[in-house]
């Protein structure tokens, strides 16, 4: 099982709602978040192009914020999914360092804290939080070892790239371009 | 078109509906992989109560769930609106915000000093209550009792409208209309006899070609609306966006058409010249349903593409391209009105222009253009007849704005500004949930008739730019508090949808509903408010139909199949009456013609920045609404300020910078009151520059938002009123920068 | 042009708009740490080639200076923590994987065997210091046999933790600024030298102090070299490396790192050593000043850089 994201920049709109989703279902206290929206615009008047993604952790096959860590309090969970454990957490933030994506932060209790896929969720059959309320249904969350789910479906049959592939972290959210 | 369901039909329907809530969707399907959409689930939620959103006027129903201390947590969609599809926008998802914002309204205000100095003293609900009684009595004595005007937007506009008919008024106004989608109503009911509604009766989702003329879905936040834009644009649907800004719309768009602001009318015009001349509209629909083409096509002679590229900028070539596309497209094509239209003075003309676009397309009434909706009836209580007012706001506009279908609110401020001829100006004000001097345009004008007054009561949750001006505040508790009105919608299907208090009250603050008739029993119009408790009201008007509130709790929406099967009536091309003068769709719209305005729209040249001006435009950010979301903790937390967005040669020519502080000035002088940040974006033009509408904040209540980005309606102080409907047209001034310090501090 | 706008909530403390986790501790810690591993360096170098009474300082007293700096750089550390009372965490696991860990570990061995081996030392580098205790003056004599065994493991412990200072932060990828291989020599080099010039700065042997002298000079000599191969690497690899770069050729480190670092803390004491070597009239505490200072700086300036430095996309 490898639960996996796609995200469609076609369809968001980037309204952030994913955002605030996140941060109400997993009292992610204000000033914090653990998705964003990066929106791009290239070119000049009035030929332009814009790309809209929403972000979060990569939950990177080949974590560099795993190896970083020298409690095992980031680790590799059910599904591959990279997740924090927050008594094993010492706040070195050597994992903030090591992520390419700039995806964790420190929650104001001590601990690292980063999007978890909403794995209490999924654990009960719901889709993430954002998932869930996006407007658009950009986000499509699943299992990308199965051959017949969504998500699978989707990224072999959209064109798709992930971030920063160069930094070798094997990402498991993929933008359909 | 749409048909009022008779009673017994209606309750008939309404079990069937009940019956197919059972199918719930199960768990997580393993074996495909796929999380099906379940919105129980033991655990982690602990309990729910339904409610609709009230953080816009889209009104999705939904869901407030609780934390295990039975603490407001957070707010989902129902899966059964119509209006969500169980998903909620940013601004709905962050509704838990006005809730627990600390700055809120927390109890009856008196005011000790002057108007527009906030010095007030707390006050019991009886003195608050008294205080009114006296001076609405008072209005009523020496003016008469329509001298009371109402101004509401949101919820409680029902109970407070029927105190104030009760009382004798008929002046209700909200700004949803005069400053908003009025010229879109008038310019729709004068051509196909029915206007468009909220929400919009756009086929969004099944169209193949959509044109957005300034309309920017997905910054313009309307739920479903952007829902279906984005399954169109998924779906290949042709996107063609008009709009001097690159909106998010345009950059999903196939054509982006950045036009010079203020020339759309010349641009609809040449795309009707090319439909007609290049015969590419829908001639067996025209022929059946219009009336009027051979005039219109006289007239439409001259504006040709290339007539039009030296208004709009547009290349004649791309407005070929561009009208075949949509002819391409046709029926399932969809020009859409947009919903704030009171850009330029001429919008009810241009309005009509894009109903004459749609019916050449054959859009109306068709698959992929504009359904028919359908609309449950829902019995209200009865109470004796309200008392016949001697005149109302229309008295005070002898022969203007004949075409206005709902009252001004702008005509209401105006009618209070004292001095102009008229036998009777508007001596009270009941303000409810809206912020009129972010609202209404020329704020001068609306400070010199609240300083008129006799009377302004202002009904908020929260300390804004109004209740600085009130005499007495009541402060409302939020939607998240209490009960009200049934949500009643018009859509593909017909729904209705229940709000419940998810919390006790947090503060000393009450509901509308509680307001309106404890104020009535003071005024002694207790017959007006037969319901001791609003449970007892809802109750009895679900059982009227059939329901009950207990039933509603468990569903929190409860949809009314369609009696027929007309959602495109106009499918095959069958008879059709419209209700129009002619009862054809009126190119040539007779009812114009007989209150002596324009048959057919034709382009007039507006006003230009003058040098070293840019002309203001301004529109939304998706994780606010309007002024009422400023301080919303949570989307504070997303969007603090606005900023000014400026081409990147226009800030080469000042020397701006990204982030740089500037104060705007407009062509009356007028000066930002605060500093707003500079955005150098290639994603405007270079005659332009924008702003999102609802910042800058004058109210040093608002912890956050206070001085947070500028505000746009500070500088429209040239408002251009549309002849036809009295709409306010607000885009035509114009700023420059002001690179340092506010000059004049303002309180 | 080229706009990325960020919303919602990506104002992160401490990661947005750069990143700035780390203030002050660790490259305190960093600092201390290639010290402390520096002098261990000498101590057992010297040791090994029975040295010790012609580097008296080195060998002997400097080495008392090494618990104290450690508990000084593991209490930077412990600072640092954002999640204090989970400290314990780092020593119920080794994860080899982790620089972090291994450091934590190394400093667990390093602390105890250097406070052994300055105590192995105590008798000959204060004569007059009286122990009072006589079976603390026995253990102490006990562990003199082992002295050569103890220099072994503390070489070896010696340069792990004066890599590992560097090493921390080149194992971080995802900062271009600090994913060179040079870090590691980078800074086991400075911690040599910072120990060598503190070892001219408080010696009173003549013989030791211009040995040291040319020790320093040849450390210099390696470090201005890496400094110069590093930014040459950079030049020649990704645009994100040469982004990172250009923050010292142009960007906002380019003064404090060339004028701070490579001037004041490199080239001038090089300089000042050169023609004390020569005989001139220098003071001579004055380049060994310069070149402790140097190398804190450069501790501090490179762990601020590689946090400004970051991947495009
Ligand atoms: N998030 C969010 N969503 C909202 C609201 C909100 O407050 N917040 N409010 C809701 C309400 S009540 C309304 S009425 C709607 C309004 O939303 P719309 O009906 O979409 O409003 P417009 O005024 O059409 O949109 C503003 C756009 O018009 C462009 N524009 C400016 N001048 C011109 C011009 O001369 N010609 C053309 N073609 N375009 C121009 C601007 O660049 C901007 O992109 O939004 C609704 N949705
Ligand atoms: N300059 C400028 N003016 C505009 C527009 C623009 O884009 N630019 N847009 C126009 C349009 S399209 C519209 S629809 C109007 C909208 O105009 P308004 O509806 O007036 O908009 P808001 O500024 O959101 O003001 C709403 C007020 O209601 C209060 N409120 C919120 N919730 C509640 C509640 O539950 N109960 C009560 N009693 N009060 C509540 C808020 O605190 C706030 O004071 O503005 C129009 N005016
Ligand atoms: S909620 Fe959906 S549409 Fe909105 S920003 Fe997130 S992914 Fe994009
Ligand atoms: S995105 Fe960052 S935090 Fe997430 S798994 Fe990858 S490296 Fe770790
Ligand atoms: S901050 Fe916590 S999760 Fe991150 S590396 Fe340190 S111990 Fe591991
Ligand atoms: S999956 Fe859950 S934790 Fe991750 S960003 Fe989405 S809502 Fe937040
Ligand atoms: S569109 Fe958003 S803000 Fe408006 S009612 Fe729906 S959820 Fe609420
Ligand atoms: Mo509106």
């Amino acid at each position: 099982m490898r639960y996996a994201m796609a995200i469609d920049t076609k369809r968001c709109v980037g309204c952030s709602d994913c955002v605030v989703a996140c941060q109400t279902e997993n009292k992610v206290p204000i000033g914090f978040c653990r998705d964003w929206i990066v929106e791009t615009t290239t070119g000049t008047y009035p030929q332009l192009q814009m790309e809209i993604r929403s972000e979060r952790c990569n939950h990177c096959t080949d974590a560099p914020c795993v190896r970083a860590c020298p409690t095992k309090a980031s680790h590799y969970g059910a599904g591959g999914i990279v997740t924090v454990d927050h008594e094993e957490c010492i706040g070195c933030k050597a994992c903030i360092a090591s992520c390419p994506y700039d995806a964790r932060y420190v929650h104001p209790e001590g601990y690292v804290d980063k999007c978890t896929f909403c794995i209490h969720r999924v654990e009960q059959g719901e889709h993430p939080a954002c998932v869930a309320v996006c407007p658009t249904h950009a986000m499509t969350f699943g299992d990308m070892d199965d051959r017949m789910s969504d998500i699978f479906k989707l990224v072999s049959r959209r064109k798709w790239k992930t971030l920063i592939p160069e930094a070798g972290t094997r990402p498991n959210i993929y933008y359909l371009i | 078109m749409s048909k009022p369901v008779s009673r017994r039909d209606f309750i008939r329907l309404a079990g069937l509906g009940a019956a197919g809530l059972t199918v719930a969707s199960p768990f997580f399907d393993w074996k495909h992989g796929e999380i099906l959409a379940r919105d129980t689930m033991p655990g982690l939620y602990t309990k729910r109560t339904p409610t609709y959103c009230e953080v816009c006027f889209w009104m999705c129903a939904g869901w407030v769930h609780h934390n295990e201390d039975g603490e407001i947590w957070k707010i989902t969609g129902n899966e059964d609106d119509p209006h969500c599809n169980g998903r909620f926008c940013p601004r709905g998802t962050g509704g838990v915000g006005m809730y627990y914002d600390e700055d809120r309204l927390k109890t009856p205000l008196i005011r000790t000093e002057e108007r527009g100095k906030q010095v007030f003293r707390e006050a019991s609900w009886d003195e608050a209550y008294t205080y009114i009684a006296e001076k609405m009595n008072l209005i009523k004595e020496k003016w008469g009792p329509e001298c009371m005007a109402l101004f509401t937007h949101g919820s409680g506009g029902h109970y407070l409208g029927n105190l104030l008919r009760a009382f004798g008024s008929n002046n209700i106004a909200a700004p949803s209309y005069a400053q908003c989608r009025g010229p879109r109503e008038v310019g729709f009911i004068g051509t196909f006899g029915e206007g468009i509604d909220s929400p919009e009766r756009t086929d969004i989702r099944d169209t193949k070609c959509l044109v957005l003329i300034g309309s920017h879905i997905g910054e313009n936040m309307h739920n479903g609306q952007v829902q279906e834009f984005s399954d169109a644009v998924d779906k290949g649907a042709t996107i063609i966006t008009v709009d001097p800004r690159f909106s998010i719309a345009a950059g999903k768009s196939k054509f982006w058409l950045p036009i010079k602001p203020a020339t759309d009318m010349a641009l609809l015009l040449a795309w009707i010249h090319v439909l007609i001349y290049d015969e590419l509209y829908d001639q067996k629909y025209v022929e059946k349903y219009a009336y009027g083409f051979d005039e219109l096509k006289a007239h439409v002679k001259t504006f040709t593409p290339e007539w039009a590229y030296g208004i709009t900028t547009i290349h004649p070539h791309i407005i070929r391209e561009t009208a075949r596309e949509m002819a391409n497209a046709s029926p399932s094509v969809i020009v859409h009105p947009g919903r704030h239209v009171t850009w330029y003075g001429d919008d009810t003309q241009r309005e009509r222009a894009i109903a004459i676009l749609n019916a050449l397309l054959g859009s109306w009434g068709r698959r992929g253009g504009f359904y028919n909706p359908a609309k449950p009836s829902v019995p209200t209580h009865p109470h004796p007849p309200y008392p016949k007012p001697k005149r109302d706001w229309r008295y005070a506009f002898p022969d203007k704005y004949k075409l206005a279908g709902l009252a001004l609110a702008s005509g209401l401020c105006d009618a209070t500004v004292p001095g102009v001829s008229r036998d009777c100006n508007v001596r009270g004000w009941i303000v409810n949930g809206t912020n009129l001097i972010q609202t209404l345009p020329d704020q001068k004008n609306t400070l010199a008739a609240i300083q008129a007054l006799e009377l302004i009561v202002v009904i908020d949750t929260m300390p804004m730019e109004i209740t600085g001006y009130a005499d007495v505040i009541l402060p409302e508790c939020t939607y998240l508090e209490r009960y009200d009105d049934l949500r009643i919608s018009a859509h593909r299907e017909g729904s209705i949808a229940l709000r419940v208090p998810a919390a006790e009250k947090k503060y000393n603050t009450k509901s509308a509903w509680e307001m309106a008739r404890e104020l009535g029993m003071k005024l002694g119009l207790a017959d007006y408010f037969p319901f001791k408790t609003q449970e007892a009201e809802l109750d009895w008007q679900l059982k009227e139909m059939g329901l009950s509130l207990d039933e509603m709790r468990k569903i929190g929406v409860k949809k009314f199949p369609r009696p027929a099967d007309d959602l495109y009536p106009l499918e095959g091309l069958p008879d059709y009456e419209f209700y129009t003068n002619t009862g054809k769709i009126e190119l040539y719209a007779t009812q114009f013609e007989a209150e002596g305005y324009p048959a057919l729209p034709t382009y007039t040249a507006h006003e230009e920045p003058p040098y070293g001006f840019y002309r203001l435009i301004y529109g939304r950010a998706p994780m606010h609404t309007f002024s009422r979301t400023g301080n919303n903790p949570n989307l504070f937390d997303l969007m603090e300020e606005n900023v000014v967005w400026v081409n990147p040669k226009v800030a080469k020519e000042w020397g701006l910078r990204n982030d740089q502080p500037v104060w705007l000035e407009n062509q009356d002088g007028v000066i930002s009151s605060s500093s707003i940040k500079v955005r150098v974006t290639e994603r405007i033009r270079f005659d332009s520059v924008y702003m999102v509408h609802g910042f800058g904040h004058t109210n040093a209540k608002l912890s956050r938002a206070y001085g947070r980005g500028a505000s746009d309606s500070e500088l429209i102080t040239r408002v251009h009123i549309d002849p036809e409907m009295g709409g306010t047209g607000m885009r035509g001034n114009f700023v420059t920068f002001r690179l340092e310090g506010a000059p004049e501090v303002q309180s | 042009m080229v706009e990325e706008l960020i919303t919602s909530g990506r104002l992160t403390p401490e990661v947005d708009p750069i990143l700035h986790i780390w203030g002050w501790e660790i490259p305190l810690y960093l600092f201390l740490g290639g010290f402390a591993a520096g002098i261990l360096f000498f101590s057992a170098l010297f040791t090994l080639q029975n040295k010790e009474n012609r580097y008296p300082m080195a060998v002997k007293i400097l080495p008392f200076a090494v618990p104290v700096l450690l508990a000084i750089g593991l209490g930077a550390l412990f600072l640092d923590l954002s999640h204090k009372f989970y400290f314990w965490q780092l020593y119920t696991n080794i994860r080899w994987e982790s620089p972090m860990s291994w450091g934590a570990w190394t400093l667990l061995l390093v602390t105890p065997l250097s406070i052994v081996w300055a105590a192995s030392w105590l008798e000959e580098a204060f004569p007059k210091f009286d122990l009072r205790y006589n079976w603390l003056k026995e253990i102490l004599s006990d562990l003199k046999p082992y002295r050569k065994h103890m220099a072994w493991a503390l070489i070896i412990l010696a340069v792990i933790l004066g890599m590992y200072t560097g090493i921390l932060l080149s194992a971080f990828n995802a900062r271009p600024f600090w994913n060179s291989a040079i870090m590691g020599p980078l800074f086991l080099t400075s911690g040599l030298s910072t120990a060598a010039a503190s070892v001219t700065l408080l010696t009173r042997n003549q013989e030791e102090r211009s040995d040291f002298t040319k020790i320093d000079l040849l450390l210099i000599a390696i470090e201005l070299f890496f400094i110069i191969h590093m930014f040459m690497g950079f030049l020649a690899s990704t645009q994100v490396h040469v982004q990172a770069a250009e923050l010292f050729l142009g960007g906002k480190f380019t003064v404090p790192f060339w004028v701070w670092v490579v001037g004041i803390g490199l080239t001038i004491p090089a300089i000042l050593e050169i023609l004390e070597l020569r005989k001139h009239h220098v003071p001579i505490f004055v380049s060994a000043v310069l070149v402790i200072a140097g190398s804190v700086m450069l501790r501090f300036i490179v762990v601020e850089a590689g946090q400004a430095s970051r991947w495009l996309y």
